[in-house]
């Protein structure tokens, strides 16, 4: 089984060096894309069908067709690399820029050459320090041999390349919002349209990839469309960096066929549930998404096939629930988590998550109503698509609304005073 | 005047990496706050004047952000990730073990200054939780016995 992404890992836990990289072909990408045209390079990674990997799944290649091409495009266009891993559950991109910092440096190159951007950005959330050590080294040794800066390999193409450590706050994982914390604002999503393929940083076409998604690139060029299709185990192209957390034996992540099920995710690379744990349900893709529940196991965790039992992909970073952690507790912390990283900036958000605190803190600490339990499902629809600015809090909705539905009993039985053994 | 001329270098260094300057607020924020452990009043306004901002504006940037901090810390910040994988796997109980261990509260500072307990979302280590940062310094798979180790009580 092939693992492009992460066939450098090192046991040690040490990033992959330059000659590393360069021995397992590294930077023969980038090589063989300044030689095609930018659009033969775009059409190249539409045709593999690769889907975002930062939780929505849009067509990588689509996305970057909505960028101005040719001799009237603006000249100033931006390539920006999502580095904001903030989602509950999600460590993936952690490992990739850690482990490979060269790898997703290149897939950068490829990528801004193929839109024509003259600069390019990475995003990184503060408290990633060891990435952004890392990432630094990575980029000045790209300088160095001239895979960046005037005239990459001779090519007439120049680009630079900065790191931008952000400060921390959930919602500048959302691009526009990403967009003004970058601009040194507070970091609220944008209206749109304009999307920010036509106006995004500084007004300029801008093309917003997440860090795994980008790390695809470099494989995709140097391999060619049908070895990446033929990576995956169904219609969703390549390979997955899936993760596990929670009461597994070995929790962990592994670059694994797009279409792998949850159960030999959990089952055969987490080594199963702990002694004494059972598995309730799961999170597929991290805090935002729906739970499955354990006869969900068999689905292959693509885009579509997750869809079909009402939760999403995701960023594919499973998180647990066992049996004796209480379902109501565990979606009050991921409602914390969203009340406390609403930007503040549209009503349903900033006013509804905290009173959904509220409702939930009520019912764990012995105070709620029957009828709180029906309050808590209007929010899901008050809160959720369509009602407000961005995709916080309809993501926040999902874990909430799939817990009513499958653990409600759990919910009541706080109502009628009988509360199993609940953890914190 | 609060900023020395290197931290207005470093910031001036910063803010050519953008086509206005004004986008390198949250760097000059980090850099100040680097030096002194946090930005005060006076900080803003000398920042506001390099990067041809309102001080205003800039506080409405540098109060947005979780890792910019505006009143005195000690001189390690603990994060303590506080979100759902570190909480199923005993995230409270450690924080009930530190605050008693440093004697504070959460958003507290030691009375010797050496360190402030704050909470933080999401490490983004899930595999290895619980997880904190102490300072600059990150610690997975916490346990009890680990997380004395990691505050030894002074005699």
């Amino acid at each position: 089984m092939e693992k492009p992404l992460t066939k450098n890992f090192k046991a040690d836990g040490t990033p992959a060096t330059l000659e590393e990289y360069l021995q397992s072909g590294g930077y023969e990408g980038l090589r063989k894309a300044l030689a095609m045209a930018p659009l033969e390079v775009q059409q190249t990674v539409k045709d593999t069908g690769l889907r975002g990997r930062g939780g929505a799944g849009f067509s990588t290649g689509v996305k970057w067709s909505f960028v101005p091409m040719g001799d009237d495009a603006p000249r100033t266009k931006y390539l920006i690399v999502n580095g904001d891993e903030m989602e509950p559950g999600a460590f993936k991109d952690r490992l990739l820029m850690e482990g490979d910092p060269h790898q997703l440096v290149e897939g950068v190159i490829i990528s801004a050459y193929a839109i024509q951007a003259s600069t390019a950005y990475i995003f990184l959330r503060g408290e990633y320090r060891l990435a952004a050590e890392r990432l630094s080294q990575a980029i000045g040794a790209a300088y160095e041999r001239n895979y960046l800066g005037d005239d990459i390999f001779g090519s007439g193409y120049d680009l630079d390349l900065y790191l931008h450590t952000s400060a921390g706050r959930y919602i500048c994982g959302e691009e526009t919002a990403l967009l003004n914390s970058l601009e040194g604002r507070r970091a609220i999503p944008r209206a749109k349209p304009p999307y920010p393929q036509v106006s995004g940083l500084f007004g300029k076409p801008t093309i917003v990839n997440n860090v795994e998604t980008l790390c695809n690139v470099p494989h995709i060029v140097h391999y060619g469309v049908d070895w990446y299709k033929g990576l995956s185990k169904t219609a969703d192209a390549g390979t997955k960096l899936y993760g596990v957390s929670g009461r597994v034996r070995r929790p962990g992540a592994w670059e694994l066929p797009m279409g792998t099920t949850a159960r030999e995710i959990i089952e055969e690379h987490a080594g199963g549930m702990q002694e004494g744990y059972s598995l309730r349900g799961f999170l597929p893709g991290g805090a935002s998404t729906d739970f499955m529940l354990p006869e969900h196991l068999d689905i292959p965790l693509d885009f579509d096939a997750v869809t079909e039992v009402d939760s999403r992909l995701g960023t594919g970073t499973l998180i647990l629930l066992d049996d004796k952690t209480c379902a109501v507790r565990f979606v009050l912390n991921l409602e914390q988590f969203f009340a406390q990283e609403s930007c503040g900036w549209c009503t349903p958000c900033r006013d509804g998550l905290p009173w959904t605190v509220d409702l939930l803190q009520d019912l764990v600490e012995g105070r709620g109503r029957l009828e709180d339990i029906e309050q808590l499902e209007r929010m899901t629809g008050f809160l959720g698509p369509g009602n407000t600015f961005c995709a916080l809090a309809p993501g926040a909705m999902e874990p909430l609304q799939s817990a009513l539905k499958y653990f409600r009993e759990d919910f009541e039985n706080y109502i009628a005073k009988k509360v199993r053994v609940a953890h914190g | 005047m609060a900023l020395s001329e290197a931290e207005r270098e470093a910031i001036r260094e910063e803010a050519a990496h953008y086509r206005d300057k004004s986008a390198a607020s949250i760097e000059a924020l980090k850099i100040v706050q680097q030096r002194h452990g946090w930005v005060s009043d006076e900080h803003i306004k000398d920042i506001a004047e390099v990067l041809g901002m309102s001080p205003d504006q800039l506080d409405g940037v540098a109060t947005f952000y979780n890792l910019i901090y505006r009143r005195p810390v000690g001189k390690k910040v603990i994060h303590y990730c506080n979100s759902v994988s570190c909480w199923i796997l005993g995230a409270e109980e450690l924080r009930e073990q530190m605050e008693k261990r440093l004697r504070i509260k959460l958003g507290e500072t030691t009375q010797d200054g050496e360190y402030t307990l704050l909470p933080i979302v999401c490490l983004g280590a899930c595999h290895r939780a619980p997880v904190m940062m102490v300072g600059d310094e990150t610690y997975f798979e916490i346990d009890p016995a680990r997380l004395d180790a990691i505050f030894p009580v002074k005699t």
